[in-house]
This record gives C-alpha cells, sequence and structure tokens, in this order.
C-alpha cells in the first residue's frame, strides 16, 4: 500500500517534470550553441494549441503532437531569422515571441474552447506494467514521457559524443574563432535555435494531449519560463536538466501532498517551496564546486556577424 | 504649465485627424444603450469568464433592437481602472466588472461618470450608481457535500481550493455542513493551489489528494483538469463554474454554475426604463443564479435526496449554515435553532469543527 | 545567396529613425491585410489603435502613466544589461517594493498628514526593491550562481510573499477578509499633477530618473564603468571598479528602481495593498530596455510605444470587437519586426548571391 502510494507519488513527478524536460533540453541546446531564446513560453503555449487542434482535426494524437512540434519550430523560425539572420537582440526578440505565442494560441485554440479528447494511450506490457511497486513507473508511461527520457540521452550523446555536437558547442564558446576555422556559425545556430522550438512545441502539446487533455487560453502557466530557469541551473548539462525538472516536479507534488495530509503551514510558503528549493540546489552546488569560471556558453545572447 | 501643453498638444491631434470617430463608425448604435462587461480572465476559460460571457451573449440575444455589448477580457485586476473608464468613455451606459479585485476601481470610476450604471460581481462597497451582485455558491456546495457524504466510500473527500477568500472558506464550510449532515465522521482534505486557473498543478493537486485516499473531489478553482483525473482514475468529482459534463462523463456528479442571465438583462431593462437603483443582489438556487448542472453517476436514492435538498434549499426550508454551528476550536458560530447572518457568510474566515486544515489569520 | 552585416562605424541618425518607421509600416499593413480578412475596415482599425489613443487628453494622461512605470524599470535594468548581467527579476523586486512602500501606508493610516509619509514610503520602495536585488546579485558574486535563475525564481516568491501578506497581517481589519489592505491615506498618495485629472507625480519619478541615469551614464567615471565592463572587464577594471562592485551596484540600481516604480503604482494609481499590483510591469520593461537599445531617452520612447499599443488594443477590443489575441499577436509582430529591421541601423547589409558562407573576406 504504501509502496503503491510512493510509486504514485513518483509517477505525477516523473508527469509533471516532463514537459520541463521537454522544453529544457531544447533551450539547452539552442543555449549551447551561443543563443538565448526568452520565447520558450511563447511556443510551447503555441505548441500546445496547435497540437490540439490538429489533433482535434486529425483524430491522431501522433500528428498532434508533431504538429505542436512544428508550431513551436515555425515560431523557432521567425526568431532565427530575427537574432541570427538579421543579428537582433536575443533578449528582446524572445520575450516578443513570447507576446506572439500567447496571441496566436489564443487565435488557433478560439474554436477548441470546452472540448475535450482522450489523454495520449499509456503504454501497458500484460505483466511488466503491473509489478507492483515500479510497474506502471516504468511500463506505464505515456509516449512523451518515454520521448524526454530518450532525449535526455540522445541530447547528451549528441553535445559529448559527436563531432557535430562538438562544433555546436564550440560555437556557442567562441563563434568568431570556429567562424575563422570555416565552420558554418549561424546556420548550426539557426538549426539548434529550430530545435529548440521544436522540444517546447513538443512539451506544450504534451500539456494539452497527455497531461490535462485539453485545450485552455494560457494553459501553460509559466511551465516555459520555469524551463528556462532549469536550463541554467543544470549549468547547460542535459542530465542536470531532467534531474532539476524532477526536483522542480518533485517539490511541487511534495508540497500539495504536504498539503493534502495537514500540516498546517500557510498555502503561500508551501507554493514558495519549489522556487525556493531550486535556488537552495543551486547554491549548494555552487558551495561544492571550486570557484572559477562561469559554466555557460561563453557567447550566449551575444549576436555574431560573420563580416568584420 | 504641463497639464496645458498636453491639453494643447491632444487638440491640434483631434484637429488633424478629426475623421478618426466618423471612420471607427459608432453613429449607428448611439441610441442603443452599451453595456460593457470587464472579465477578469480569457472569455475562453471554459469557467468563470466565460460564463459571465454567456450572459453577455444572452442579453445581446434577447434584446438585439436596444442593446448593444462589448467586453474586455484579461484586464488584470492591477490595470483595471482605465480599462473601466475606457469603456464608461466610450459610451457605455451599464458596466459589468466582474472580478472582487476592480472593486476600488469600479468606485472611482463611477465617480466620474455618475450617469453610467455599475454593477461590480463580488464586493461589498456600493454607491449612487454602483451596484453589487453575487451568488449564493454556498447553497450548490451544501448540496454537493451531502451527495459526497452519501458516495464516499473511503471517508475522505478532496477539496481544491484556489485563495483563503470568505467566498472559497464558506463554500468548504457548507459542503462540510452538508456531509456531515448525513456522514458524522467524513472527513475534508482541502489543497491550496494558489491560483484560480492552472490546469496542470490542479491535476497534480487532484492526484495528490487521490493518492491521498480521497475518493471524491470538488474544486474551487476553474479548469476542467481535476474532473478529467478523477475520470481517468475511475473516482468521481463535482465540476465548478460551468457544466463541465463533457469532460467527464463517467465522473462528474453535479456541477456548480453560475448563471448571471437574469440579472444582467434585468440591470440592461432597468437602465432602460430608467427604473436602475443601486443595490445589493445576493441571488441563490431560488432566484436561479446557482443552478446545479444534472445529477449524474449516482444511484437513484442519492440522487432524490440531491434533488429534495436543492427544492428545500430554494423553498427555504434549509439553510447551509443552521445551528449549531461550531468552530473548528468548538466556539459557538451559530446557536441552535438560528441561521447564520448575510455578513457573517460574507466575511467568513474561520472552519468549521471537523475540516482538518488550519486557515493563514 | 547569403546576407552579410557590417557594423557600421558611425550610427545614422536617419537610419536610427527611418528604421523602425519602416518596420512598423510593414507591421501595420500585415495587421490590416490580417484585420480586412475578418471583415473590418484597416483604416478604421489604424485610427482606434494609433490615432485614437493619441486624440484625447485622457488617453495620453493614460499612455504616460502606464509608460512610466516601464521607463523606470527599464532605466535601471539598462544599467545591468549594459554591465552584462542578466537581472530578469524586475517584477520581483516592484512587488516587493510595492510591498515595502505600501507597509508604511498601512501603518501610517489614521496617523494624520504628516509631510514625511510618502517620502518614507518612496525611500522603502526603492530600498526594498535594491535589498532583493542584491539577493541574485550577492549569490553570483560570492558563489558564482548564476542571477538569471535565482533573480527569475525570486518573482514568484516575492508574489507569494505579496499574496501573504494582504491575506494575512496587512488585511484590513473592516474589510469582510477580503484580500486587500486599508486604502491609504491622502498624505500616503502621490499628488495629481492636475484638478480632477488622472495624472500623478510618478510620472515626474520616472522623468527624473530617465534625466538622472542619463547623466549618471554620459558623465561619470561609473557610468563609464558600466558602459565598458560589458565589452571589456578589463576597462572597467582600470576604471577603478572591481567586477564585484560593480555587479553589487547595477544590480541595486536596477533593483531600487523597479522597487521605487512598484510604490509609485502602489501610492499613484492603486491606493493600498493587494494580491496583484502588476501587470507584468518587470517583463515588458524587458523588451522596453532592449527596444530602448539601452539608452534612457530611447527608453522613454519605447515605453511611449509600448504603452500606446495597449491602450490602443483596447480601444479595438472595444470599439471594433477584435479579440484581444489578435492585438497581442500584433504587438509580438511589430516588436519582431522593430527589433530586425535595427539590422540596418546597425550594420550595412550585403547580400552575396551564391557561394557557401564559409570565409568572408572583408
Amino acid at each position: 500500500m504504501t509502496l503503491d502510494i510512493v510509486q504514485m507519488v513518483l509517477v505525477t513527478v516523473l508527469a509533471a517534470a516532463t514537459p520541463l524536460i521537454l522544453a529544457g533540453l531544447g533551450e539547452l541546446v539552442a543555449e549551447r550553441s551561443g543563443v538565448l531564446n526568452l520565447g520558450v513560453e511563447g511556443m510551447m503555449i503555441f505548441g500546445a494549441a496547435v497540437s490540439f487542434a490538429l489533433a482535434m482535426q486529425t483524430g491522431s494524437t501522433l500528428l498532434g503532437a508533431l504538429g505542436g512540434a512544428g508550431a513551436g519550430l515555425g515560431l523557432a523560425a521567425l526568431f532565427g531569422l530575427l537574432t541570427v539572420g538579421l543579428a537582433a537582440n536575443q533578449v528582446a526578440s524572445g520575450l516578443s515571441l513570447t507576446i506572439l505565442g500567447l496571441g496566436l494560441s489564443g487565435l488557433v485554440g478560439a474554436n477548441y474552447v470546452g472540448i475535450k479528447r482522450d489523454p495520449a494511450p499509456h503504454l501497458a506490457i500484460p505483466g511488466l506494467t503491473d509489478l507492483p511497486g515500479i510497474g506502471r513507473l516504468l511500463f506505464g508511461q505515456d509516449a512523451f514521457v518515454y520521448t524526454a527520457v530518450a532525449l535526455v540521452a540522445a541530447v547528451s550523446w549528441f553535445l559529448w559524443r559527436t563531432r557535430a555536437g562538438l562544433t555546436l558547442r564550440a560555437i556557442g564558446d567562441d563563434p568568431v574563432a570556429t567562424h575563422a576555422l570555416g565552420l558554418k556559425v549561424r546556420r548550426v545556430r539557426f538549426l539548434s535555435v529550430l530545435f529548440g522550438g521544436a522540444c517546447a512545441g513538443l512539451g506544450g502539446a504534451y500539456l494539452a494531449l497527455a497531461y490535462t487533455p485539453f485545450w485552455s487560453p494560457g494553459m501553460t502557466a509559466g511551465r516555459g519560463w520555469i524551463a528556462l530557469a532549469l536550463v541554467v541551473f543544470a549549468s547547460w548539462r542535459p542530465l542536470r536538466v531532467a534531474a532539476g525538472a524532477l526536483l522542480f516536479g518533485g517539490a511541487t507534488v511534495l508540497q500539495l501532498h504536504a498539503q493534502a495530509a495537514g500540516l498546517g503551514l500557510p498555502g503561500q510558503l508551501l507554493s514558495a517551496l519549489p522556487y525556493l528549493a531550486t535556488i537552495l540546489a543551486l547554491v549548494l552546488l555552487s558551495l561544492g564546486r571550486r570557484q572559477g569560471g562561469s559554466l555557460a556558453p561563453a557567447a550566449l545572447g551575444r549576436v555574431f556577424t560573420p563580416s568584420r | 504649465m504641463r497639464g496645458r501643453l498636453m491639453r494643447l498638444g491632444g487638440a491640434v491631434l483631434g484637429a488633424v485627424l478629426a475623421a478618426g470617430p466618423v471612420l471607427t463608425g459608432q453613429a449607428s448604435a448611439a441610441d442603443k444603450l452599451k453595456v460593457g462587461f470587464v472579465y477578469v480572465g480569457p472569455v475562453a476559460d471554459f469557467g468563470y469568464s466565460y460564463q459571465h460571457d454567456l450572459s453577455r451573449k444572452a442579453l445581446a440575444a434577447a434584446m438585439p433592437d436596444t442593446v448593444d455589448t462589448t467586453f474586455l477580457e484579461n484586464v488584470p485586476e492591477a490595470d483595471s481602472e482605465r480599462s473601466i473608464e475606457k469603456l464608461a468613455r466610450s459610451g457605455a451606459g451599464l458596466i459589468f466588472t466582474t472580478s472582487f479585485g476592480f472593486m476600488e476601481p469600479t468606485l472611482k470610476v463611477a465617480r466620474k461618470f455618475p450617469k453610467v450604471k455599475f454593477a461590480h460581481a463580488t464586493g461589498y462597497k456600493r454607491s449612487d450608481n454602483v451596484a453589487t451582485y453575487s451568488a449564493r455558491f454556498y447553497e450548490g456546495r451544501y448540496v454537493c457535500g451531502k451527495i459526497a457524504g452519501k458516495l464516499s466510500k473511503s471517508g475522505t473527500v478532496g477539496y481544491i481550493a484556489s485563495f483563503p477568500i470568505p467566498e472559497v472558506v464558506s463554500g468548504i464550510n457548507a459542503f462540510m455542513l452538508g456531509a456531515q449532515s448525513v456522514n458524522p465522521n467524513i472527513k475534508i482534505k482541502v489543497v491550496w493551489v494558489n491560483t484560480w486557473f492552472d490546469p496542470g498543478k490542479e491535476a497534480e493537486a487532484a492526484k495528490a489528494l487521490l493518492a491521498q485516499g480521497a475518493d471524491i473531489l470538488t474544486q474551487h478553482t476553474d479548469s476542467a483538469a481535476p474532473l478529467q483525473e478523477a475520470e481517468k482514475q475511475g473516482k468521481l468529482a463535482f465540476g465548478q463554474s460551468s457544466d463541465q459534463f463533457r469532460f467527464a462523463p463517467k465522473a462528474q456528479l453535479t456541477s456548480i454554475t453560475d448563471d448571471w442571465n437574469g440579472y444582467v438583462i434585468a440591470q440592461a431593462k432597468a437602465v432602460l426604463d430608467g427604473t436602475w437603483k443601486s443595490g445589493d443582489t445576493w441571488g441563490g438556487i431560488k432566484d436561479g443564479m446557482v443552478v446545479l448542472a444534472p445529477f449524474t453517476n449516482m444511484p437513484d436514492d442519492v440522487k432524490a435526496m440531491a434533488e429534495e435538498t436543492t427544492k428545500a434549499i430554494a423553498d427555504g426550508k434549509i439553510h447551509p449554515f443552521t445551528g449549531p454551528v461550531l468552530k473548528q476550536d468548538g466556539t459557538v458560530a451559530v446557536k441552535a435553532g438560528e441561521t447564520a447572518p448575510d455578513p457573517m457568510i460574507l466575511g467568513m474566515n474561520w472552519y468549521v469543527k471537523g475540516i482538518d486544515d488550519k486557515l493563514t489569520q | 545567396m547569403r546576407l552579410d552585416l557590417v557594423p557600421r562605424t558611425r550610427r545614422s541618425a536617419v537610419l536610427d529613425i527611418l528604421a523602425p518607421a519602416l518596420a512598423f509600416v510593414a507591421a501595420v499593413l500585415i495587421g490590416g491585410l490580417v484585420v480586412a480578412a475578418l471583415g473590418v475596415s484597416p483604416s478604421a482599425a489604424f485610427v482606434t489603435y494609433f490615432v485614437a489613443p493619441l486624440s484625447e487628453v485622457w488617453s495620453l494622461q493614460e499612455i504616460a502613466l502606464k509608460a512610466a512605470p516601464l521607463a523606470l524599470i527599464a532605466t535601471g535594468l539598462a544599467f545591468c544589461y549594459r554591465a552584462d548581467l542578466w537581472n530578469i527579476g524586475a517584477e520581483g523586486q516592484f512587488v516587493v517594493g510595492g510591498l515595502a512602500g505600501g507597509w508604511v501606508g498601512v501603518a501610517t493610516h489614521g496617523s494624520g498628514d504628516a509631510p514625511w509619509i510618502l517620502p518614507a514610503m518612496l525611500a522603502a520602495g526603492a530600498l526594498a526593491g535594491a535589498a532583493y536585488a542584491l539577493i541574485p546579485a550577492v549569490l553570483k558574486v560570492r558563489l558564482g550562481v548564476s542571477e538569471i535563475l535565482t533573480s527569475l525564481m525570486l518573482v514568484y516568491v516575492a508574489q507569494l510573499l505579496l499574496d501573504y501578506m494582504v491575506r494575512g497581517p496587512l488585511r484590513d481589519p473592516a474589510g469582510y477578509n477580503f484580500p486587500q489592505s486599508v486604502g491609504f491615506d491622502p498624505a500616503a498618495r502621490l499628488p495629481y499633477l492636475m484638478e480632477g485629472e488622472t495624472l500623478h507625480a510618478g510620472v515626474l519619478v520616472a522623468l527624473a530618473a530617465v534625466g538622472l541615469a542619463t547623466f549618471v551614464l554620459a558623465r561619470t567615471l561609473f557610468g563609464f564603468a558600466v558602459r565598458v565592463v560589458g565589452a571589456s572587464p578589463r576597462a572597467a577594471r582600470f576604471a577603478g571598479f572591481s567586477d564585484a562592485r560593480l555587479t553589487l551596484s547595477v544590480f541595486a540600481i536596477s533593483g531600487g528602481a523597479a522597487g521605487l516604480a512598484g510604490i509609485v503604482e502602489v501610492a499613484g494609481k492603486i491606493g493600498q495593498l493587494q494580491p496583484e499590483i502588476s501587470p507584468g510591469y518587470g517583463f515588458t520593461a524587458i523588451i522596453v530596455a532592449f527596444l530602448g537599445r539601452l539608452s534612457p531617452p530611447g527608453i522613454l520612447v519605447a515605453a511611449l510605444v509600448i504603452a500606446l499599443t495597449t491602450i490602443g488594443g483596447e480601444g479595438a477590443q472595444i470599439d471594433l470587437k477584435l479579440p484581444l489575441d489578435l492585438t497581442r499577436a500584433f504587438q509580438g509582430l511589430l516588436l519582431g519586426l522593430v527589433l530586425g529591421a535595427d539590422v540596418f541601423a546597425r550594420y550595412h547589409v550585403r547580400i552575396v548571391p551564391g557561394g557557401p558562407s564559409g570565409r568572408t573576406a572583408s
């Protein structure tokens, strides 16, 4: 019985962390290439709206999810055009993208308010899924969760084990030198931004198709911002993004459990816990680290123009 | 000096752009009563603002020749004064400000526009041209409490609450009193999510409550996420603000919905007739302002009990806060044989005995 | 085909104005097409959106009132961003400033009309905002913790703190337990600039801040250090400023400005404490700061433009019944185009036909 409660909590935490992992990984890749895109919230909500609309139109969760990723990618392309192509300021462009995404999502979603869809199917393997304690956690999730987990591994592998990944990180640290070496700085950055957008859109699609399967304006409720913060929390490392998302999701879920158990602390204090816990964890991590240079990609947020 | 400069600037611009108002084509609507609505959320929230917008549409449909409606959505409470004034300036004769946080801004604008009538939802300050209105949501919650008391097998109900304001607290209390009336040992677990609308967080709260043994959920937040969660886990739940049956056809027991149509249309008529007066309207089941969606997913005897209770409240035979009502610490809040006066319910910031939660004081 | 951008050695005043103007025209044309597709006259939409708000004394005041906090916060943020420090938590510093200053207003409620009350509120707001901004600054300087994360997370903490205070300790005892403080006494309110109008003295505070910041950035050694540190930390050190001292200073300045904006809003427009005192000014101000190219006069213009589009958008909702989402999308489009067009003001743009974008000769 208690084992089941633990499993239920863990399942909830993993589900709460999934959109953060997806959006966070995408942003991580973009930032590793040196582009800071503050428009995650906008790409996420637009992805949510488009994915739901498309899934309703086609009846296919898969097409909906792809559409969500495509929607995020589309917005990211605009952002990339501005910041990579036209060397516009990344911070302001990203915030404008958030406003644009919020508006577009409302327009796309207008006809889908108050409509319900069945949630994305969960894996069910006879025998395995019913295993007590771990069955549902390991073998009973939906495809988004497995995709998120796979992406963590894939992005880690890509960034540290492939030549392209090395190039990407090098560009994020020193675009001028890498450009001098003949690497295609702007192309790599643009593709990284696109990947980030697709991931954010997919995170939004997860919310609208699996987590709370309906469309509602503003349903991302700030998760894009949390994803952004988690990339920093993770010191731009994929595994730590996942860890941070689980920590944040875990703190959120546990404070709700603490309330349900009747702890009697002010609700505002408990609601503030996930944010405080994240800060505290980062401070502790910093204490454990020897003082040194910043962990951020050295050229993060700086525009790059090839000709000089 | 500054003022004069600004007026001068305005005058010059106004002269240059004198064609403006003509282009916007407001002339045709000039003889109609313009009715404005200010919403705190998006009209597409399928909850509180959505329900209010239904009444706007009902008004437009009921009096198409005499009334012209318009609205502003997603108006932040901190920045609402300008939005309300903008409506008044663009010729609205009647303005509904639909959130508590609009109270002071509404009064301020009303002082500047004494000829415009205002109706402010859920507040308590009035003036000559500001009326207030609200619904006795707690009546519906009492009925829900009785249903939950009958149906809960685990004896524990989960309550997803938004913010500790009197409307929410009195709802929790009424629910508890209703539940206790059929099951004295019933337990309520309250989770405050500190938001009116965040589907993800509401779903997480629902999961936490279900994991901790609740088998029925009720909520004072706006999204359908908790209902869907209950549906997914084969548990039961109550909807909120609008009929959310379509989200959870196997889980929704009923839903407490607000029906502002009657009030809104009556106010518009009164303004047109010249009979509008300020005052407070606090309507309940009797007035059709609080409507319970059809009772579903329950045995016939429970359904009959729910219908009887609803009717008894409408007839004034049952008052949810009928004494003896004890506070958490055992002190008497309402004496036996008496009912709680309205001001007590309006300002309720204490729990009735049996609720296992603490309120911030 | 590829695009080559060569930084202009000298900026042209004509292009500085022409580029955003052309972007504006492009946005209006796109917006006009969309509006026409929805069956609304584009000219009517243009008038409602951009002309009507500028043709009434009342709405001009409202534009000023809306622009004031944005300009104030963005001016402070400009110090941070110029020094390459990412304070994105101005919203939280705004809230804390409003809370601290408002606390003074609540505490002095009913104590007469002492002339020190209002200055004390403003000081409390600015100090609290600065102190709150120093948390991420100190964590960064001492432990190397990224200010992006801490400043953002502290926004949520500030909002919940305000929420707790107005529902608990600072609640109006006569307010039926609703979440709000008592209304401030007249001595705790910012005075109106004109009898019977809405413009209050907060606008002057913002203007003064913009003027002061212009002076400090252009004419003082500290301003010099801030300007060069982003590009070259060593240069700042030569000017006698350590990284740590500079970090703490610019965070205190931006937090102080945001906190001041918070109490100006509370003591000006709102007049009491309530759970929500900002419609997102702290975030919008980030756009304003960059739109204004991190220069205080530019920021003032950018703040006015943002205020105009917000108020025009409201008019479009009321008069033309255009959905809010459409005006929002338009705002996003307009900002994006203006930011993109800036490229022509900053660079010589050359389109090079064909060929891979490998090495570029210049």
